[in-house]
């Protein structure tokens, strides 16, 4: 059972002093208002210089990589039934200038982003990653969510690309990934299990068959 | 005669179940592995994702926020027959899907490839799959719906005889490191495996082993069984538990199914179902009764048939 993780509620627009408290394998809740944006949104401000919609980050400095598993009633209210992240690797062209766009200090997604990521981008605009949980908790975050507030460019990006700003409330769990000095939870795990990887292998051997990728020169031969 | 109206709104039920309600099998799987988990964040994981489910049940709400790419399998007794046929019974799967995207509601995660073009319900160019099989007897038609989720978990391998079990447990292991890492192929999962056939039907076998076999089924044959159990608990001993953290819990279950392949070759798939395993299953009887299932129950004896002839064809 899971007892000795730290469990902490912060705010969307959250104080200098709460991001640095955080330490990387807390489980964090929540409150306030987050906005969705990915490739769509980061294409359309970044590429095509359209101005955001609303005034970041004094309504929300909660970035989630989401598309929510909603729709929009004719009368234009909004059904909205489970929220869960998507991959944020994916976005990692965008994330520096986004950063700086947007003021976004928590960045919520699925998996995490590279180390790299963190060095180059999140640290410098003292933001930090929050990782959604299993990855399928999209019923319990679809609990926090407490009401649609907004939806912007709806018919320029289509539902699932749209931005989509919600009121939440103890939403939540997530886990801190990486926090303001750029550690990452991922990286820590990654080499605490690589190191049992050899014995994991042990009885197997590689295909006689290679294939590219397995070696980086097209002059090889893979037999 | 079964009608199409039958068939619609069964459809539309099982859209619903599948997106909602976890199957017992899986969630009975699950709960062994958060009872033998020790890893703390991967415990963590594990118990949020079971609060998850009761959370989905209670409000009614989809399981995960990535609904999956809706798929249907029909299987029809040798004896149906549908009122309109089965253009009019892929018209009502079609509206069903699209009725499901709104209603329950789903993510419209189908898109066109190339243009990104959305109609926001999960129909389009082949969207959703419709696959069919048969049954000697019976006048009965059994749907069910798959939401396969994941961009991630999913490879295929040319191997040869020579590369042997071991070069099947190697290929198994790298693709649940490749994608276990950061938890990108959502486990604890099913795991299917597709051995043999033509690459096309390497992949059909083991996404159907992944989607249409339940956790505890076996296969018929000792040895593959054998091999099923053996490498669930390789998967189980690489170290990592779910999104990647240090754990136990990779494989809720290994199913394995097999096809005749070329004699040079031992093509291999690995499919990972996610830990939102969506399916749902119903059989609409020629009389119009219904009857809601979790086990698609779809590799029958005669879906393994190796023979020329069979017996009560």
């Amino acid at each position: 059972m899971a007892t000795g993780l730290r469990k902490i509620r912060l705010s969307t627009t959250p104080t200098d002093e709460a991001l640095a408290d955080l330490q990387i394998g807390d489980i964090v809740y929540l409150d306030g208002t987050i906005f969705t944006a990915r490739e769509g949104v980061y294409m359309r401000v970044i590429e095509d210089g359209v101005d955001l919609p609303l005034d970041l980050p004094a309504v929300s400095a909660a970035n989630f990589h989401c598309s929510p598993a909603a729709t929009q009633h004719e009368d234009g209210s909004f059904a909205l039934g489970a929220v869960t992240a998507t991959a944020s690797f994916r976005f990692s062209k965008w994330i520096g200038a986004w950063l700086a766009a947007s003021g976004a200090k928590l960045i919520i997604g699925k998996g995490g982003m590279s180390p790299e990521d963190y060095r180059d981008h999140f640290v410098p605009h003292g933001a930090i990653y929050l990782t959604t949980v299993g990855y399928g908790t999209g019923a319990l975050l679809g609990r926090g969510v407490k009401d649609v507030c907004d939806l912007y460019w709806r018919k320029e990006l289509g539902l699932a690309q749209a931005m989509w700003v919600l009121k939440v409330e103890n939403f939540g769990p997530f886990i801190v990934e990486s926090d303001s000095q750029g550690n990452s939870l991922f990286e820590r795990e990654n080499t605490k299990i690589a190191a049992n990887l050899d014995a994991a292998y042990e009885g197997t051997k590689p295909a006689v068959l290679k294939r590219f990728g397995e070696t980086d020169d097209r002059k090889d031969e893979l037999i | 005669m079964i009608t199409i109206d039958r068939l619609q709104a069964t459809a539309e039920e099982l859209m619903r179940r599948a997106a909602i309600e976890i199957p017992d099998d899986y969630l009975t799987g699950l709960k062994a592995a958060a009872a033998a988990e020790d890893g703390d964040l991967s415990s963590f994981v594990l118990d949020a994702m079971l609060e998850n489910y009761d959370a989905a049940k209670e409000d009614g709400r989809a399981m995960c926020g990535d609904t999956g790419c809706p798929r249907w399998y029909v299987k029809m007794g040798n004896e149906a027959r549908i009122d309109g046929g089965p253009v009019a019974l892929e018209a009502a799967l079609r509206r069903a899907t699209a009725n499901a995207t709104s209603a329950v509601p789903l993510r419209p995660n189908r898109v066109h490839p190339l243009w990104r073009t959305d109609h926001d319900n999960n129909v389009g160019i082949g969207a959703p799959e419709i696959e069919y099989g048969f049954e000697p007897g019976g006048d009965w038609i059994d749907l069910t719906t798959v939401h396969k989720g994941g961009l991630f978990g999913t490879d295929y391998r040319m191997l040869f005889p020579s590369d042997g079990i071991q070069g099947i447990k190697r290929f198994f292991l790298d693709s649940l490191v490749a994608f276990g890492k950061r938890g990108l192929a959502c486990q604890p999962a099913i795991i299917g495996i597709g051995l043999g056939g033509s690459k096309d039907a390497c992949m059909v076998l083991g996404k159907r082993a992944a989607c249409l076999r339940v956790v505890g089924d076996r296969n018929p044959d000792p040895k593959i069984a054998a091999l099923e159990d053996e490498l669930k608990v390789l998967g189980n001993n690489i170290g990592m538990g779910a999104m990647g953290f240090v754990g136990k819990s990779m494989v809720i279950d290994c199913n394995i199914e097999v096809g005749y392949c070329h004699t040079g070759g031992m093509q291999m798939s690995v499919h990972a179902f996610c830990l939102s395993s969506r399916r749902a299953v119903a059989r609409i009887h020629g009389d119009g009764r219904v009857e809601y299932r979790t086990n698609p129950d779809w590799f029958t004896d005669y879906q393994r048939r190796e023979t020329v002839e069979w017996p009560q064809a």
